[in-house]
């Protein structure tokens, strides 16, 4: 008989689709509000961040390429694939010791922003593209499409609710991102990956790195192949001058409230581009 | 005039453009300038000067003051004070008036501004008459509109200006790029700091006679004039609200630098290595000017400048042999001769620089045509130049060379030009040329570049949003888009 002995579950990276352990082998601890050991979870490097902004990038084209109406299908199947889990991931912020109720409400506001965000996917264009009424006689308009690779550094608190909160308008318009989540909430995004990886979210397209978000800042900030880092859940005592390095190739930063759901969220991540034809016979 | 090009088919004819050179008798250039500040120039008695000089002879003009940490400060406490006392209680429409103003003062005085500006920087008479001034007189009425209509922008949102913004301009649209600054600034209720670039200060100068004559409230709009120094004491200055700045990369990444510490709203429009891409079945009399267009505008003197030629190698012979011919017809001479295509180069020190890059470009085996024009003795001069069998690695296709040095590169496919398009780390314009509506959806739909013009070149407009992808920056100037970086926008609380 074994049933006494519940079988825990490996915390993994989650890279290009996959769970790979961290290549430096390392992981750290994460205790329960009771302070017992919930798991040993893999400990994110900066060749696991490598790794994971390049399959990033090489998802990037196809994911942008999908019809927005495809994106907007593959993040609703997602929010599908969390209310199976329900229990599953409230029970994990109960561990924590996020209560009972908090831990409910916490799930199902999750799954709305999902929802929101899906219902978004072949719309923002609309509200935030134009005709431009140039004085000559050319058709001119300016279309938003997304920045392309994008670091997330989300909030530690609440779990689930802020990590869902940055990556959803992320990727919704075509981004792919790599996010970098530490402590407990790692857990939290780690469960996530497991959803992801069952959707039809296509690899790569989000990547979670599992790790010290302090100590992998400078080199996603750094990398030259992240347009635009979401720094939203940076510790704000930490030293800034890291942050100098997103100049080495210009790049967005990003912070905002935390947990706030709306259309500025998608607008971070887009660049405009404008188009000009000349109108004639 | 007589050391000035005479274009080789006006030879075959026999005939030649009489020189039809602008006057600047209308001019009334000061001898010496102080810094405009909270309504009025400085006293120029303790002033450290600059000069700034005519680059199409080397002939001074006029003395600036080049402006000390501390002028920065007082011209920043005049912007605070004057956003506290008058701007910010003011309603949109008021604050409209005051840019209808502006745009009415600069269309009376356009003949005035258009020369000043081709004396001050050496563009030629017609680029500064038909591009420059009427472009920013277009400016300030477009967004003397939005100053009382901000809500339908941002419809559900709380917005609010961000309060005193600091703007650093180029040299190569002194006046444009002022106006595509202040308008929408102003239009959203901040008051500004404006630094013109030390090559190029007098027409900002004699805007802000403008900006008297209209009463614009003292201090709305201050003007530091100076170079790097000065620049930089605005971008360190602690309270200044907002950073916008236009200039190279280079530039624009150390100022990246110090805003992203101090978490600054910051937009930048920055370098460019402009694809332009001509297909076998592009109607080719119109790619010829589109393509000379590209890079010829204002000397090459131009940030979203078509500097990259992609051409279908099945034309790549026939293309570059027009090309050369029509290049042999542009006229390189003094800026205020009507006639003139392409004037003198801003400065010594740009002169220098496209010296040495074409010079790397041969070194690294390319091949270079120029036409065998004469070019005046003194001045900063440039003959047009392309530069032909260029490898993807070769400095001059990878660097922004900002002169008229049009860089040629070939492709056999779509694929292949969008592959080689792409490959830059800027991605500010680009260009396409082909008869096949659907290509220049697929080419446009891929180009990571923040402006694509199909089947034309070089067009703007205060409507149109401008501004880059990547390492050409963030933020957009013009249109609707271009009203955002200079608010603060939250959301409306149910």
């Amino acid at each position: 008989m074994t049933g006494n002995i519940p079988i825990a579950k490996t915390y993994k990276l989650f890279i290009n689709g996959s769970f790979p352990r961290s290549e430096s082998g390392r992981t750290f601890s994460v205790v329960d509000s009771q302070g017992e050991l919930i798991a040993n979870v893999s400990q994110a490097s900066r060749k696991d961040l490598r790794e994971a902004v390049r399959a990033a990038r090489s998802a990037q084209n196809a994911w942008a390429s999908r019809t927005a109406y495809n994106r907007g299908q593959i993040l609703y199947r997602v929010a599908e694939m969390i209310e199976s889990r329900k229990v599953e991931f409230s029970e994990l912020l109960k561990s924590f010791g996020v209560n009972s109720r908090t831990a409910t409400r916490e799930v199902e506001e999750s799954i709305q922003r999902w929802v929101w965000y899906a219902g978004w996917s072949d719309k923002y264009s609309q509200i935030l593209g134009s005709v431009n009424p140039v004085s000559g006689p050319y058709f001119n308009f300016t279309v938003p499409e997304p920045t392309g690779v994008v670091g997330i550094i989300p909030p530690k608190e609440p779990s689930m609710l802020g990590l869902i909160s940055r990556l959803v308008p992320v990727i919704v318009s075509g981004n792919t991102a790599v996010v970098v989540s530490e402590g407990h909430s790692s857990l939290t995004a780690v469960t996530i990956a497991e959803v992801l990886a069952t959707s039809d979210v296509p690899p790569g397209v989000v990547n979670i790195l599992t790790g010290d978000q302090a100590d992998l800042l400078p080199w996603i900030v750094g990398h030259l192949d992240v347009n635009a880092v979401d720094i939203s859940g940076i510790n704000q005592d930490q030293d800034l001058t890291v942050l100098e390095e997103a100049a080495s190739n210009v790049k967005r930063l990003i912070s905002r409230e935390i947990d706030e759901e709306s259309l500025e969220l998608i607008t971070d991540f887009l660049e405009m581009k404008t188009v000009w034809h000349p109108i004639g016979r | 005039m007589s050391n000035f090009k005479e274009g080789s088919d006006s030879e075959d004819f026999g005939i030649d453009y009489a020189p039809a050179v602008e006057s600047t008798s209308l001019l009334n250039i000061k001898e010496k300038y102080g810094l405009f500040i909270n309504g009025d120039f400085l006293d120029t008695s303790s002033s450290k000067f600059f000069k700034t000089l005519d680059p199409s002879t080397e002939k001074p003009l006029a003395e600036i003051t080049e402006a000390s940490a501390a002028d920065v400060d007082k011209a920043v406490k005049a912007a605070r004070n004057a956003y506290e006392k008058y701007w910010m209680n003011m309603s949109g429409a008021v604050r409209a008036r005051y840019l209808f103003r502006i745009a009415r003062h600069l269309q009376e005085r356009s003949r005035e501004f258009a020369v000043l500006e081709t004396l001050d920087g050496g563009k030629p008479i017609k680029e500064s008459r038909d591009v420059d001034l009427p472009l920013a007189a277009a400016h300030f009425f477009y967004h003397a509109g939005w100053a009382d209509k901000l809500e339908y922008a941002f419809p559900q949102r709380k917005i609010e200006p961000h309060g005193v913004v600091g703007q650093i301009i180029p040299w190569n649209f002194p006046l444009l790029m002022a106006s595509w600054k202040l308008a929408p600034a102003l239009a959203c209720g901040n008051t500004v700091v404006l630094k013109p670039a030390e090559t190029t200060p007098l027409t900002a100068l004699l805007l802000a006679e403008v900006i008297q004559d209209v009463d614009l409230p003292p201090g709305v709009i201050n003007i530091v004039t100076g170079a790097g120094e000065t620049g930089s004491a605005l971008v360190e200055h602690p309270n200044v609200d907002k950073l916008a700045f236009t200039g190279s990369t280079e530039v624009g990444k150390l100022i990246q630098r110090s805003a992203v510490k101090r978490n600054l709203p910051l937009t930048l429009e920055l370098g460019g290595k402009a694809p332009h891409v001509i297909f076998e079945d592009a109607a080719l009399d119109q790619a010829i000017e589109g393509v000379i267009n590209g890079i010829f505008f204002n000397q090459g003197h131009v940030c979203c400048a078509g500097s990259r030629l992609l051409v279908q190698e099945s034309i790549a012979e026939h293309f570059i042999d027009r090309l050369q011919k029509r290049i042999d017809l542009l006229r390189v001479g003094n800026p205020l001769d009507k006639n003139t295509d392409i004037g003198a180069i801003n400065s010594k020190s740009q002169l220098e620089r496209i010296d040495k890059l074409v010079n790397a470009g041969i070194e690294e085996g390319a091949e270079v045509y120029k036409p065998s024009c004469s070019l005046p003795e003194n001045g900063y001069w440039y003959p047009p130049t392309v530069l032909t069998g260029v490898q993807q690695s070769h400095r001059v296709a990878r660097e922004e060379i900002f002169g008229p040095v049009l860089v040629v590169q070939t492709f056999r496919t779509p694929e292949e030009a969008l592959e080689k398009a792409n490959n830059t780390p800027y991605g500010l314009s680009a260009g396409i040329w082909t008869e096949k509506g659907s290509l220049i959806h697929w080419m446009a739909e891929r180009m990571r570049a923040g402006v694509i013009w199909a089947n034309t070149f070089n067009k703007f407009d205060p409507t149109s949003p401008f501004g880059g992808y990547k390492e050409s920056g963030f933020g957009r100037e013009g249109g609707m888009h271009g009203l955002a970086p200079y608010l603060k926008t939250k959301r409306k609380r149910k």
